[in-house]
């Protein structure tokens, strides 16, 4: 499927406020409903829309922590991300799951009630996951940007 | 904050999966009017427990191949140069989150570029030249996976 501008178009004013109507969203986009309706369509069954999901704030359900865990694996063992990915998906406070090229092999977002709770889960939950060679935490002090936005 | 009972949490896990359900189709699935399913969605959007949407995209297929995820260390310490950095890390289109955090860096940054050497431009343009940046480290994103997270 190629992309147009009025895909782009349509996909930038999305990004930059995913609650708007579709209605709204082709005011914005300079484009009839009915085009903004059919070309959404378009992008989701071609598979480059693949979702909308609801972001829930954790802190306002009582989840007061919230810690990046930088991972290396031991990777003399064929199995060793395999092994660490199933277990690390077995652990609720896990939010997040992120694998990388670099000097960092896997990182995690793990959420916690509060400090203490916290220590309970990284040393319960964390540290008794398979392979880990070693670990960084990085604790998240504020949220200053949070966007999906591109430079399209 | 909040408590949620077992009827919130299965609405929550529904808007996670796809936020564009109407209420009426999400309580039809649970057994419950589309009034009563409206009244908790918005309770819990009150709440600030959701707090938005996230548009997920197959960002290779709109040209952008390459997520970075960057740690950066200031070299000079400061209320104001904090704000600075902050600042003029917004304005870079092609940073995505910024997030301030405790530990090794002070810093981390999301960002979005088309093949490595347009991240080597964004590195070598946009983020060097930030006001105060001290050491940087760069992990090439492989994959992600977002979890439910503790929903009970």
């Amino acid at each position: 499927m190629q992309i147009d501008d009025i895909d782009r178009r349509l996909l930038r004013h999305l990004l930059a406020e995913p609650d708007l109507s579709t209605t709204d969203l082709a005011a914005r986009a300079g484009v009839t409903s009915a085009t903004a309706w059919r070309r959404i369509e378009r992008l989701r069954e071609a598979g480059i829309l693949r979702g909308q999901h609801a972001i829930i704030d954790w802190r306002a359900l009582g989840w007061e922590v919230e810690v990046s865990l930088r991972f290396t694996l031991d990777k003399t063992d064929p199995r060793a991300f395999d092994e660490f990915l199933a277990a690390v998906r077995e652990v609720p406070e896990v939010i997040e799951i992120q694998t990388f090229l670099g000097r960092v092999d896997v990182r995690l977002n793990v959420i916690a009630r509060d400090m203490r709770h916290y220590q309970e889960i990284y040393r319960d939950r964390i540290l008794t996951l398979p392979h880990i060679a070693d670990i960084e935490s990085l604790m998240l002090v504020s949220t200053i940007r949070k966007t999906e936005s591109l430079p399209i | 904050m909040i408590e949620l009972d077992e009827t919130d949490r299965e609405i929550l896990r529904a808007l996670v999966r796809d936020a564009t359900q109407s209420a009426g189709a999400i309580g039809r699935a649970l057994g419950l009017s589309q009034p009563a399913t409206w009244r908790r969605i918005n309770r819990l959007q009150k709440a600030g427990v959701i707090a938005g949407r996230r548009i997920d995209l197959d960002l290779d297929r709109l040209g952008f191949g390459v997520t970075v995820f960057l740690g950066i260390k200031l070299a000079t310490k400061g209320r104001v140069s904090l704000e600075d950095f902050e600042r003029a890390a917004s304005a870079i289109p092609e940073v995505q989150t910024i997030q301030h955090v405790l530990g090794l860096y002070d810093y981390r940054l999301r960002i979005v570029a088309r093949d490595l050497s347009d991240f080597e431009r964004v590195l070598r343009r946009r983020i060097m030249t930030l006001p105060g940046v001290g050491n940087v480290e760069a992990n090439v994103l492989l994959s992600e996976e977002r979890r439910p997270g503790p929903l009970g």
